[in-house]
């Protein structure tokens, strides 16, 4: 069943043309990866999902992306609910300077819930998703700062987690974690993969090809190719596509 | 852009190509040795095993290696998968080849059974399809990969000749001839085999080029 669906998606940073004529459909309970060289407009389609865009100046949008049917660019779409439901995890973990405990229950806080037991219920229930209970159980109020880079990653899956949404768009989560921690995210997105949509945006082909259910490819805005990773990464039907994964393009 | 991986590939690829023509070689030897009763030629093919064996075993090598060192993806993952399992196909041709060249040495000194006409015919076809198997692989030739396919029904044709014959004109009427008879059979039946390994690299080439597998899939084959 499709997630978010795009239709004749364009968009403009002022004059440049960023994202041409896009037609996709995301799955839903499906890793979806995003391929491309740099400027392609991977990430600019990304944060069409959440409207994130919207924060840059000159910006323009048309098109449908419709999330659950609901077209989201139309101008009644609450941003605050909007961004509840589609979650974002960063290049660069960026977790509050406050405790672990305050890190996960403020998305939840901002949506009115206040009663302790609601929220500590919540912290374990995220903390056991992303598997950093064990480890963070007996710290809970340390600043989230100490945390390790992979740590800080994974508080900030929790955090979306912590409200509830239903699609986490990832933007390059593993680039600044060595391969381990890669390895452990990865392994994580696997797990979330049963309860949430998840698309991604990476540099790194390898793991698009390892993580991913469908794979698109695109190049100076347009989405060139859109399939199932397995055919992709073995049988791309598109030049663009084969020069691009296998190291010809540029 | 140009890689440092194409020269790699482009010497696997020599590697392949050279591994084809000592397999295609080992058949030539071995059928020919039948034919002038060659006793030296013979020994030669069996002796000569040894160098293909390890050359697939540097091919597996280098596959292994590439798969490994740049994590290949498309058409240069099918090149190197399909080049890994055409190695080994030719290695068991060139060991078929061992196989009539030994069948040979059995009968080397008894007198000829009959004069060869068809098994040096069938020696003939299985050389032309190894090497259309190994043009197609190298030339990326859907055509020829389609071509060789298609010779298979030829040399079944000829080993079910050959076979009726020394059955029904010599080991029926002569029990005596029997033992010379079964070698022929026996070598009949390993060119047969040769041929259907060649089948095998024609349907690897196929999906090297297209990605389509044809593989017990013989309908497929119509597809453009």
């Amino acid at each position: 069943m499709s997630k978010i669906v795009t239709k004749k998606l364009n968009l403009w940073y002022s004059q440049f043309h960023a994202l041409k004529d896009v037609h996709a459909s995301f799955e839903d309970k499906r890793i979806t990866a995003i391929i491309g060289p740099s400027g392609c407009g991977k990430s600019t389609l990304l944060r069409v999902f959440n409207r994130m865009n919207d924060f840059v100046d000159g910006v323009r949008t048309d098109g449908e992306v419709l999330i659950d049917g609901e077209d989201i660019l139309n101008g009644r779409t609450d941003l605050v609910t909007l961004r509840k439901k589609v979650g974002m995890v960063f290049q660069r973990p960026n977790p509050f300077p406050l405790s672990i405990y305050e890190n996960i229950v403020f998305g939840k806080k901002i949506h009115g819930e206040t009663k302790r037991e609601q929220l500590d219920i919540i912290v374990e229930k995220s903390l056991k998703s992303v598997l950093l209970w064990d480890e963070l159980k007996d710290k809970l109020n340390s600043s989230a700062l100490l945390l390790s880079l992979e740590q800080k990653q994974r508080l900030c899956i929790a955090r979306l987690i912590a409200v509830q949404p239903e699609v986490l768009l990832m933007d390059e989560p593993c680039s600044t974690l060595d391969p381990q921690a890669t390895a452990r995210i990865e392994e994580l997105m696997r797990e979330l993969k049963s309860n949430y949509s998840i698309i991604i945006v990476t540099h790194n082909m390898q793991q698009a090809a390892r993580v991913s259910d469908d794979t698109g490819f695109m190049l100076l805005g347009e989405l060139i190719e859109f399939g199932k990773t397995s055919e992709i990464f073995t049988a791309p039907k598109d030049r663009r596509t084969e020069e691009y994964i296998t190291g010809r393009y540029g | 852009m140009e890689r440092h991986f194409d020269h790699e590939l482009n010497d696997l690829n020599n590697d392949i190509l050279r591994m084809g023509a000592f397999a295609e070689e080992a058949i030539y030897k071995s059928v020919e040795a039948l034919k002038a009763r060659d006793r030296e030629l013979a020994q030669a093919v069996i002796d000569q095993d040894t160098m293909i064996d390890q050359l697939e075993l540097i091919i597996d090598e280098k596959c292994i290696d590439l798969i490994a060192r740049y994590q290949p993806m498309a058409k240069d993952l099918r090149f190197i998968t399909t080049g890994m399992k055409i190695n080994n196909e030719l290695e068991r041709i060139a060991d078929i080849a061992v196989d009539i060249a030994q069948r040979t040495l059995e009968i080397v000194d008894k007198p000829l059974l009959k004069p060869l006409i068809d098994i040096p015919k069938l020696a003939q076809v299985a050389q032309k399809m190894i090497k259309g198997a190994i043009d197609a692989f190298v030339n990326n030739d859907m055509d020829l990969a389609r071509q060789v396919l298609m010779s298979d029904s030829e040399a079944d044709q000829l080993r079910n000749i050959i076979q009726k014959e020394l059955i029904e004109d010599y080991m029926v009427k002569d029990g005596s001839t029997a033992p010379r008879a079964v070698q022929l059979l026996l070598i009949a039946r390993f060119l047969e085999r040769i041929c259907d390994h060649t089948t095998n690299i024609a349907e690897d080439v196929i999906y090297m080029i297209q990605a389509k597998v044809v593989k017990h899939h013989p309908e497929r084959l119509q597809d453009k």
